[in-house]
């Protein structure tokens, strides 16, 4: 029995090392990334790289994608829980920065190309910095928003009590932020960072190698590899580029995100414990570690240094004094409005000088792209509701599609395009169709995953009640199923149709063989418009497409979601 | 002299201004004070602004007008407050002894210390050797143990209880409350005084040593009014009955002036304590005061008889409970019905005396009914016995009776058969004409 037991506390013993050996060696690799990383990006500026299309510069290329990606992802996360934490706790702005998170989620992230990239180039003129730091900053606007939203939505429902519990036993500012809010804001910042590195993915292409006015940039990196293969017209590279994504795509799933997931469990609200507990073997070995549990040790005892001496600097002085100023929020909201006078006041002066027809071209492109995406929404609707349905009343289908779907979502729809488009000009169609196509590649996930969700959630109840009472197909549809996926389908359609409209921009203005392949639309006016450097154009543009996706979130979508909170909620 | 309050409410009201010219009056201007040594328990109908007023206590939103003062001190800092909230407010991603220690880090308590203050505030909830698990492990009674346990390791003033068991089923209810009852008794609770909040009437007659009752539309206060029950609590008995219905006729009459508490009070009930004096004693003492309108100073009275102001004073409170005379800061005034009792002849002074002994003494009253509705007339005096000895002593028990019997001979009320241990109705004289 001993015996037993020394061994297999032996062999876990030789586990755990080898586990931290493995951590070590990452840190290691982490450092001589990060090395490299800078000697690059202090480097003499060179924006527009030489792409080499051999396989074995793939890893290379892959490396400074995933580097750009996650920085600005950690620009993002850093962002949104900033913008997250001064909205929900400062009621006087709270309405102002909300609706400005409305505008800004719908502004395309090519309309922020131009002033991005100039502002970072002017800055560090001499050094490639500039442009990386441009090209960060733009996957950054593709990336942030949702998530500053989600950090808002959890901070402001976290339960009443809990916050209640927070004050009436003094915590300080950041004791509440550490111990409350962070915690509530996990599982939404979790799931809103997967959307947005995804999204990253997406717009990959597009951020790193574009024309802006005369001057042509082109970063070295896996988006860079894959324009340039389909410029090219080379098949096999744009399959080994495609290849390379997917890995890192499938890694980082495995890697990053599912033990982050399983890990994310303890912070639900739910008060009893889910059997759902798969757990998840890289969590379970980085909990097994015992250098992981040092550095989480130093880490935890870091924050509790700085949260008792906060506690201590605050217990000192008298709550009644604990009041701050007003005056410094008055002066930052005082520069802010001007800044924005002043902005606004230069951009009515640039939207003066374009020319009437030009403003009516706008609104006629605008309506083209309307069509194009609700179109698209209604072919996604129409292969994905009976699909999503079927898979989730059948959990053998579901067990087999599910995750057969989440890997055919997880692939880009922008690195596929150049192939889907090389197809369709082979076929004899144009961008019109393949435009459709593009967009309904990157949006139909969304209603597709949430109609699943959907089905699965319908008690199993009111489909016996179905088959007791003989419903026909019909009256199975009509009563039972819509209403039961109403809620889910909402969410996906309003998830949908926002990617649909960003999506637009690279979906109807393209570069291949060396031509540029566009159709008429609002997306592909803003593309060229950035292309051509005409920036009033593209002023105008933008401010079109944002005010027409925040109108129909307001008078559409808003009104639909609350019909599927009232009416179709199965859990009331 | 009361001990000053810990927080004193001074027509704090709670009001949201509205739209046009009328505001919305979630709390009328009412005044509270909690004292150290009390449960205080705070009843009232859902809407009635049960939880308004307990944020506004704790300091967790303001009063829209009047003030709190906290140990004499108008401040708008709590201070050291705890509360239990019913949803347990605990933080699902620390662990117990994590979730008992926010409130010390929130201080600045170091690691050590910490822990050890978190294992006493767990061991007293019965909690030791669950540091380490989640409170989604837990069953709902031991997250609002370890809901207490976070409560209790700040050692705070006033211990704030929201309904705290109201999320808990029936026995655990039970359970926990028990322990918290016996917890406090042993004085094992580190705070001074207690305010809970809850729905449940019987709940707050078992805990509490005073029950305001909250109206709504607007909140404001009906009643409040002190328990007079020895702990441990015994849900059947006649005063805890008494208490319940009273809360409940307030509760179901919102239009109703609750009044004081009815004549057959359970505050009366209990504590009632018949003072060893003959009645012959009473109307001696009577026949020496001043007529109505006039006062006497007890002090002096005694003097002028030469006796000690102990022994005068069991007479005064005789005739006081019977309502011949009230006393008030030393003077004593003899009341009408005084009067009419000391200048009456015998016969008469024995009708007085009868009426208001049946309206004023329970005990009298009781063995009467008890007597009345037993088809012998006879009763033994066991039975008397055990509805006394929830609340005196073997001895006190004794003496009561031998008053009672007393008081019962004299006013030909009933009668005591020493032999066979049993009370037994006599027929009064006919109903005098003494109007």
């Amino acid at each position: 029995m001993t015996i037993k037991f020394a061994q297999s506390f032996d062999a876990e013993r030789r586990r755990s090392l080898s586990i931290d050996l493995a951590i070590f060696s990452l840190i290691f690799a982490g450092f001589y990334g990060l090395l490299s990383l800078g000697r690059y990006w202090t480097s003499a500026a060179v924006p527009e790289v030489d792409i080499s299309l051999s396989p074995w510069a793939l890893p290379g290329y892959a490396f400074f994608s995933v580097a750009r990606l996650f920085g600005a992802y950690f620009l993002s996360l850093i962002f949104a829980v900033v913008y997250g934490y001064v909205a929900a706790t400062q009621p006087r702005v709270e309405r102002v920065m909300i609706a400005l998170l409305d505008i800004l989620q719908s502004i395309p992230v090519l309309s922020f190309l131009p002033g991005v990239m100039l502002a970072m180039i002017s800055l560090f003129p001499a050094r490639q910095l500039g442009v990386e730091l441009g090209s960060t900053l733009l996957i950054f606007t593709g990336q942030v928003w949702n998530m500053a939203f989600s950090f808002y939505t959890s901070m402001k429902s976290i339960p009443r009590e809990l916050g209640e519990a927070g004050r009436v036993y003094h915590f300080s500012g950041w004791q509440r932020f550490i111990q409350l809010e962070m915690p509530s804001g996990v599982i939404g910042l979790l799931w809103n960072s997967m959307v947005s590195v995804a999204g990253g993915w997406f717009f990959l292409m597009a951020c790193e190698m574009f024309p802006l006015g005369n001057r042509q940039f082109r970063l070295p990196g896996l988006g860079s590899y894959l324009q340039t293969a389909a410029s090219a017209g080379d098949v096999r590279s744009i399959i080994w580029g495609i290849t390379a994504m997917i890995v890192i795509i499938v890694a980082t799933d495995q890697l990053l995100w599912r033990p982050l997931i399983a890990w994310s469990d303890k912070f639900k609200f739910e008060q009893v414990e889910s059997n759902a507990h798969g757990g998840n073997p890289i969590l379970r070995m980085l909990q097994r570690s015992r250098l992981a549990a040092a550095i989480g040790r130093v880490a935890g005892n870091a924050l509790e240094s700085i949260m008792l001496r906060i506690a201590k600097r605050e217990a000192a002085q008298p709550a009644d004094a604990r009041e701050p100023s007003a005056w410094p929020a008055r002066i930052a909201a005082a520069i802010v409005l001007g800044v924005v006078i002043f902005a606004a006041l230069h951009a009515w002066e640039m939207l003066r000088g374009i020319a009437g027809h030009e403003w009516l071209s706008t609104l006629g492109h605008a309506g083209i792209t309307l069509l194009r995406v609700n179109g698209t929404l209604l072919i996604a609707s129409l292969w994905t509701i009976p699909a999503g349905v079927a898979i989730g009343f059948q959990p053998k289908l579901a067990r087999i599609a599910q995750p057969l779907a989440q890997i055919a979502a997880s692939v880009p729809a922008t690195a596929l395009f150049p192939i889907v488009l090389l197809g369709i000009i082979q076929l004899g169609g144009g961008l019109g169709i393949a435009s459709i196509l593009l967009m309904l590649l990157g949006t139909q996930w969304y209603i597709l995953f949430n109609v699943i969700a959907g089905a699965l959630a319908i008690p199993s109840e009111l489909k016996e009640a179905g088959s007791v009472y003989h419903f026909n197909r019909t009256l199975r549809w009509r009563v039972i199923i819509l209403p039961g996926i109403f809620p889910y389908l909402v969410t996906g359609l309003v998830t949908a149709s926002g990617g649909a409209w960003n999506a637009s921009i690279v979906a109807e203005y393209f570069h291949l063989k060396g031509q540029v392949f566009m159709t008429t639309g609002l997306g592909a006016q803003i593309s060229q418009a950035s292309d051509a450097g005409r920036f009033d154009i593209l002023l105008l543009s933008t401010v079109v497409m944002s005010a027409m996706v925040v109108c129909i979130n307001r008078l559409v979508w808003r009104p639909l979601y609350r019909l599927a909170e009232s009416r179709y909620r199965l859990d009331a | 002299m009361q001990p000053q309050p810990l927080i004193e409410a001074l027509a704090i009201e709670k009001f949201y201004e509205a739209p046009g010219e009328n505001r919305i009056q979630v709390i009328a201007p009412l005044d509270l004070a909690i004292r150290p040594g009390q449960i205080v328990a705070l009843l009232g109908p859902s809407g009635s602004g049960k939880s308004t007023l307990l944020r506004m206590l704790t300091g967790l939103s303001q009063p829209s007008a009047g003030k709190i003062l906290r140990n004499g001190v108008e401040t708008k800092d709590p201070g050291n407050l705890a509360i239990v909230f019913q949803s347990f407010a605990l933080f699902p991603w620390l662990t117990v002894q994590e979730n008992v220690e926010a409130p010390l880090e929130a201080r600045g308590v170091n690691k050590i210390e910490r822990a050890e203050r978190s294992r006493r505030a767990l061991d007293v909830v019965g909690l030791d050797g669950f540091e380490a698990a989640y409170p989604k492990e837990l069953s709902g009674g031991m997250k609002q143990r370890v809901g207490f346990a976070r409560a209790l390791v700040v050692e705070p003033e006033v211990l704030f209880m929201d309904e705290p068991f109201s999320a808990l089923d029936v026995l655990t209810a039970e359970n926990l409350r028990n322990q918290v009852t016996e917890l406090w008794a042993d004085k094992k609770l580190p705070t001074q005084a207690i305010f809970i909040v809850t729905h449940n009437i019987e709940e707050a007659v078992l805990l509490a040593d005073r029950i305001i009752v909250l109206g709504r539309n607007p909140g404001r206060i009906r009643t409040d009014f002190e328990v007079e029950l020895a702990q441990p609590r015994d849900r059947k008995s006649p005063p805890f009955v008494g208490y319940v219905d009273y809360i409940y006729r307030v509760l179901t009459q919102p239009d109703a002036d609750p009044g004081r508490l009815p004549s057959a009070s359970p505050k009366r009930e209990l504590h009632q304590m018949l003072p060893h004096v003959r009645p012959g004693g009473i109307a001696g003492l009577l026949e020496l005061l001043p007529d109505p309108g006039q006062h006497a100073d007890l002090y002096r009275l005694a003097d002028d008889l030469g006796l000690e102001l102990d022994e005068i004073l069991p007479v005064v409170e005789a005739a006081a409970l019977l309502g011949f005379l009230t006393v008030k800061e030393g003077d004593v005034e003899m009341t009408a019905l005084g009067y009419r009792f000391a200048n009456a002849d015998i016969l008469h002074q024995k009708v007085f005396f009868r009426e208001a002994a049946v309206q004023h003494v329970i005990l009298i009253d009781r063995i009467r009914r008890a007597l009345e509705t037993k088809s012998d007339h006879r009763v033994p005096d066991e039975f008397f016995h055990d509805f006394l000895d929830e609340h005196f002593s073997e001895d006190e028990t004794k003496r009561q009776l031998e008053t009672a019997i007393l008081w019962g001979r004299y006013s030909e009320l009933f009668d005591y058969d020493a032999a066979q241990k049993r009370f037994f109705l006599t027929e009064p004289d006919p109903p005098a004409a003494h109007a």
